[in-house]
């Protein structure tokens, strides 16, 4: 999925300017950085439940001969792993989990997709092929046995005669990639044949279920599933495992390439909305860095601290003035001193001093949680019906973070004084007892949903002003105390100065380029020849048709006018009389009614194109009509 | 081919009259000529209550030199011993046999190829062209006998013969006078679930010998099955768990093979109080009383495998947590995306209300309608008895439209959702024919599933209204399905 991103890359050299070979490596780098960032996250996501799969299979494997019975009822032991909708994303899930049983479990991992497991005979044929062409590609000849395979029978017979030559004694995974896919039919003779065979091949099944484990008996009849020996395993669901990525990539301070909100919303809307896939997420967030670094050229400023630095330190002339055109550094100037302002817009020099300082401040904004001030409001709400134990957390987990960066020292040691403060306060807390009843009856409303935790905290609060214990006023003390804090560090990203160097914010391009319309483009394209031809001539109001548009929009505009049947002569017909319509100024009349064999070819031709694209079909009910596919019944 | 001096054979049918007492039964005494008797005794033994169809077999079969009828038919239900009363038969006399699944025949070729090498060994297979044809098949087979005729009949033990009917249509004809065909002592066994009629080929063939395996009785059921007691424990125990587990299992299960899986299953627990020393063996109302609620648990989870029997027997161990296992059905929730529910719910209105009703539905100006003859009279009956309806992509789209609360760019993904949707068959594609061809679908999820749907998408009034205005038309009818359908499962289960 990266080489997509890399083949990309290459319309950037078209740029000549010099800052943009800087930025290539850098863009390289970064690109890299999201590859290396994202794989081993998603790995660790799963790992969780991949573990408890090869637990899973190594104890079937080992335990196979030990119980008895299970060998007289055939059962064979089979994994139902919940993966969520996404067939795409499984790809790589499965590839680890093949990858982590051949290391950890046994060599004999087969893994099977429905598109090449058509028939019964072509799966026993997909098994038998990864089973023991994996096994004989170490004797070297490749050749002879591959030979030797097609002419031994495509059995499962066959198969077991093989294992026993093994002598490994280790189970044979068969991984199901798509459950859903597969022809049941098939997936039944397979059980069924597989069965027979348990005492002498230790079979495992590993089902890929897209839905629901009721797939299972859904698919199967009783008989067969009777054989099996099911049990569930579920993956991360979806959202959690984007939000995951969210942290890894997002609101991580090591990662200076920035979204903002609107391409956020654009990115998780499409996640949310159409298609559930981390693997599309995170490629729509590639296509936006390179969008970014694409267009624009201070992009060379985002990178890790140090190397911007020094790259501002280089800036060319141009760049400098490139800066000078910001909106956000213009902005800026604005705020400051006249004095300060000239210089500024004049001293190149000067301009990069406060580029050093500015880009310090703007790091440091950026550590903070984003999207605190976009949600600002509900996290303030939820702030001030916390629990006193949930709010000292809290105040340690930001004293924490503070610690780590050593910027807001005074901030630190006021949120310290006010932790203190808070666990002196036990004692006199313990005391008023209908205060605790009332935070331990909020409490519980946390746990509904916030919409409604709102609307009582009104209603009471409301109720409530008269008598505050010491906690409550300690509490609003804190909040004002956040609230103040974060009103200072935590302006909107697009109110900093030189934001642009790190937020990539067109969100429009992002939208029409990961989430086309097809069909609305076609029907552009065709109505309106100029919008993608950009001919002056083909200019012309709405409604009408040019006689200079290519044939096809003419024969496209004509036919939106009739209903679901268009008969083909009176389309010709108009479409003559379209086509005469330029020519009739000079020609006679007596020319125009005549059949013209090349604009008769010539309508024949688009009716055929549209007939390409989708719109109409020849049709059995009238034979000199053809029948529209598009909303022609309406 | 096939020689018309043979004559013209009634379907001869035997039916066993189940002897109504064991004793008599066991005193049925094997005497075949040519076996020895000894191995006889011993076959009886291992086969109980399958006596008279043993007798009645080897009856059929006559001496090992001479000639057998030239096909058989066993039919009976499964587990009632079919294909282990042949088999043992044949392996304890030591006969020449091809035992071969149905199942595993892909092609008619491995059939023969199956059934070469176990007669004539590996050698003879081999010699068998690619794609072998049956007329292959017949000279190979004959070409062989020849070298070595059969001193003792020859059978071929066809499992699953109801598979046979998928192969190609002159195999089966063939098979069933082979004996002619080959020329050879040869007798062909087809063992099938299903009768002889769903068999008969259009054309006619040469009429094999049918013969019916009863199912187990109660009586025989328990005899069999407190074959294999517990060592530690007395048979009579044994027994009587038996017999209790019968009168939970009887009504819904009688297959032999099931009904000993939960036996096994089941056991340790039944000996819990006896090793806890809370009962003895004698009480065994104490012993029934524990686990009758046990069984009738065990009967909707593991029985169903709605709990797989490793899961089931962890839970045996670790009772005293009492953890609740998930069943298989209650995880029937899945995670879609936001478009795609709506898609969904789309596709149900499409299929289970008929297209002249969406101008009412999904219209907010619609025109008045007379109430009277709003519905046609067929269309009243029963729009969810017939199942869901085709419907073109161009009608779900406008539903879609109507249904979703937002405006929605007719992109690309939208579209891709329908083809995942179908790839985990929510819906399906009717007629495979060309996608430029306006494609049609039928929604092929249930009511209970698109409440859940709609359920959690709802936030606007009016699809839950919409829903409830087109179902409440249906209500009437679901109710009817609803009670039909239990039936049917219950008459399955039976």
């Amino acid at each position: 999925m990266f080489n997509a991103a890399e083949m990309s890359e290459i319309p950037l050299t078209s740029s000549v300017s010099k800052g943009c070979f800087v930025f290539k490596s850098a863009s390289k780098k970064r690109k890299r950085h999201v590859g290396v960032e994202v794989l081993p996250s998603l790995h660790q996501l799963n790992k969780k439940v991949l573990d408890s799969l090869a637990e899973f299979i190594k104890k079937h494997g080992l335990g196979c001969s030990s119980d008895n019975w299970r060998q007289r009822a055939r059962e064979t032991p089979t994994a139902a792993l919940m993966l969520g909708v996404n067939v795409p994303d499984h790809a790589m899930t499965f590839r680890s989990l093949c990858n982590l049983l051949q290391d950890s479990v046994t060599p004999f991992v087969v893994s099977v997709h429905a598109k090449e497991c058509a028939a019964v005979k072509l799966l026993i044929q997909k098994v038998l092929e990864q089973l023991m062409g994996r096994g004989v590609s170490v004797d070297e000849e490749q050749e002879d046995d591959t030979a030797l395979l097609q002419r031994t029978q495509c059995t499962i017979s066959a198969l077991c005669q093989w294992y026993k030559t093994v002598t490994k004694s280790l189970p044979v995974v068969v991984i199901f990639k798509d459950f859903e896919a597969f022809n049941s039919q098939v997936l039944q003779d397979f059980i069924l044949i597989c069965s027979r065979y348990t005492q002498e091949l230790p079979f495992i099944f590993i089902f890929g279920i897209a839905t629901s484990p009721s797939a299972i008996q859904h698919r199967l009849p009783h008989s067969v599933s009777s054989l099996l020996c099911i049990e569930v395993f579920h993956s991360l669901s979806r959202t959690q495992h984007l939000a995951s990525v969210f942290d890894k990539l997002i609101l991580n301070s090591q990662f200076p390439f920035k979204l903002s909100s609107r391409v956020i919303q654009v990115l998780v809307g499409i996640f949310l909305y159409h298609d559930f896939s981390v693997q599309n997420f995170v490629k729509g967030l590639q296509f936006s860095m390179l969008e970014h670094f694409k267009s624009q050229p201070l992009s060379m400023l985002c990178c890790q601290k140090q190397e911007a630095l020094l790259s501002a330190k280089t800036l060319s002339k141009k760049n400098v003035e490139r800066i000078r055109h910001l909106p956000s550094f213009m902005r800026y100037v604005e705020t400051q001193e006249p004095q300060e302002q000239v210089q500024l817009l004049t001293n190149d020099e000067h301009v990069k001093v406060t580029l050093l300082f500015h880009n310090k401040l703007h790091v440091s904004c950026i550590e903070k949680n984003l999207w605190e001030t976009e949600e600002y409001d509900s996290a303030l709400q939820l702030l001030r019906i916390l629990a006193k134990d949930e709010l000292v957390a809290a105040l340690r987990k930001c004293a924490e973070i503070l610690k780590s960066t050593k910027i807001l020292q005074n901030v630190l040691q006021q949120l310290e004084d006010f932790i203190g403060r808070l666990e002196a306060l036990e004692g006199v807390s313990s005391e008023d007892s209908s205060g605790n009843g009332i935070i331990s009856g909020k409490m519980e409303y946390q746990r509904t949903d916030l919409f409604q935790l709102q609307k009582t905290l009104l209603e009471k609060e409301s109720r409530r002003t008269k008598r505050m214990n010491p906690y409550e006023v300690l509490r609003s003390q804190v909040i004002e105390f956040i609230d103040s804090l974060v009103r200072e560090y935590l302006t909107p990203a697009e109110l900093q100065p030189l934001n642009e160097v790190c937020y990539y914010s067109s969100s429009g391009v992002l939208r029409q380029r990961l989430n086309v319309t097809p069909r609305t483009s076609i029907q552009a394209a065709l109505s309106h020849p100029f919008y993608y031809l950009q001919n002056e001539s083909l200019k012309t109001d709405a409604g009408t048709i040019s006689s200079a548009a290519p044939d096809l929009c003419i024969v496209y505009k004509l036919h939106l006018e009739c209903g679901r049947l268009i008969n083909l002569y009176d389309w010709l017909e108009a479409f003559l009389t379209v086509m005469s319509a330029a020519e009739d100024q000079d020609t006679n009349s007596e020319e125009c009614g005549k059949y013209d064999s090349l604009k008769h070819a010539r309508f024949i031709q688009a009716v055929s194109e549209m007939e390409f694209l989708g719109f109409i079909k020849s049709t059995k009910q009238k034979t000199d009509h053809v029948a529209r596919l598009t909303w022609g019944g309406c | 081919m096939f020689s018309s001096s043979s004559l013209p054979i009634q379907p001869l049918c035997i039916r066993i009259i189940q002897p109504s007492n064991l004793i008599k039964r066991m005193s049925v005494t094997l005497q075949c000529p040519g076996y020895p008797e000894d191995t006889l005794r011993s076959l009886a033994e291992r086969l109980p209550c399958r006596e008279t169809q043993l007798a009645t077999l080897l009856a059929l079969m006559g001496q090992p030199d001479q000639y057998s009828y030239p096909s058989v038919f066993i039919y009976g239900h499964r587990a009632t011993g079919k294909s282990h009363v042949v088999l043992s038969i044949m392996k304890d006399l030591e006969l020449p046999h091809a035992s071969v699944d149905c199942v595993e025949c892909v092609s008619s070729g491995l059939l023969f190829h199956q059934v070469l090498s176990a007669f004539f060994g590996p050698d003879a297979a081999a010699l068998l062209p690619r794609c072998p044809s049956l007329s292959d098949f017949v000279r190979l087979y004959k070409q062989m006998s020849s070298n070595s005729p059969a001193t003792q009949t020859r059978y071929i033990i066809l499992d699953r013969a109801e598979r046979m009917r998928d192969m190609d249509f002159s195999l089966l004809p063939a098979l069933l006078r082979l004996q002619e065909l080959v020329n050879d002592n040869v007798t062909v066994i087809l063992l099938s679930e299903i009768v002889w009629e769903k068999f008969r080929p259009n054309t006619g063939c040469f009429e094999p010998l049918l013969f019916h395996f009863p199912d187990y009785s109660k009586a025989e059921l328990v005899q069999i099955l407190s074959w294999d007691h517990h060592p530690s424990y007395t048979p009579e125990l044994y027994a009587s768990y038996i017999n209790i587990l019968l009168g939970v299992f009887f009504s819904v299960c009688r297959d032999l093979r099931e009904l000993r899986h939960l036996a096994v299953l089941n056991f340790s627990k039944f000996c819990e109080p006896l090793e806890k020393g809370e009962a003895k063996e004698s009480d065994i109302h104490k012993l029934w009383k524990n686990i009758e609620p046990h069984l009738q648990r065990a009967m909707q989870t593991v029985y169903l495998r709605e709990v797989s029997s490793v899961q089931w027997e962890q839970q045996q161990m670790d009772e005293k947590e009492a953890t609740t296992l998930r069943v298989l059905s209650a995880h029937a929730h899945i995670e879609l995306p936001y478009y795609s529910k709506f898609l969904l719910i789309a596709a149900y209105l499409a299929s289970f209300n008929p297209a002249r009703t969406d101008r009412r539905f999904f219209l907010k100006s619609h025109g008045k309608i007379r109430k009277t003859n709003f519905l046609k009279k067929h269309e009243k009956t029963s729009n969810h008895l017939l199942g869901p309806k085709p419907f073109p992509l161009d009608r779900l789209m406008a539903i879609f439209y109507s249904v979703v609360d937002s405006r929605v760019a007719p992109t690309a993904s939208v579209f891709s959702q329908i083809s995942s949707l179908v790839t985990l068959q929510l819906l399906s594609q009717v007629g495979h024919d060309d996608q430029l061809d306006s494609p049609k679908y039928k929604c092929s999820v249930s009511l209970d599933f698109i409440l859940a749907i709609s359920r959690c998408v709802c936030v606007c009034v009016r699809l839950l209204d919409l829903l409830a205005l087109s179902l409440v038309i249906q209500s009437q009818v679901v109710r009817q399905e609803r009670s039909l359908f239990t039936a049917v499962s219950n008459l399955h289960l039976l």
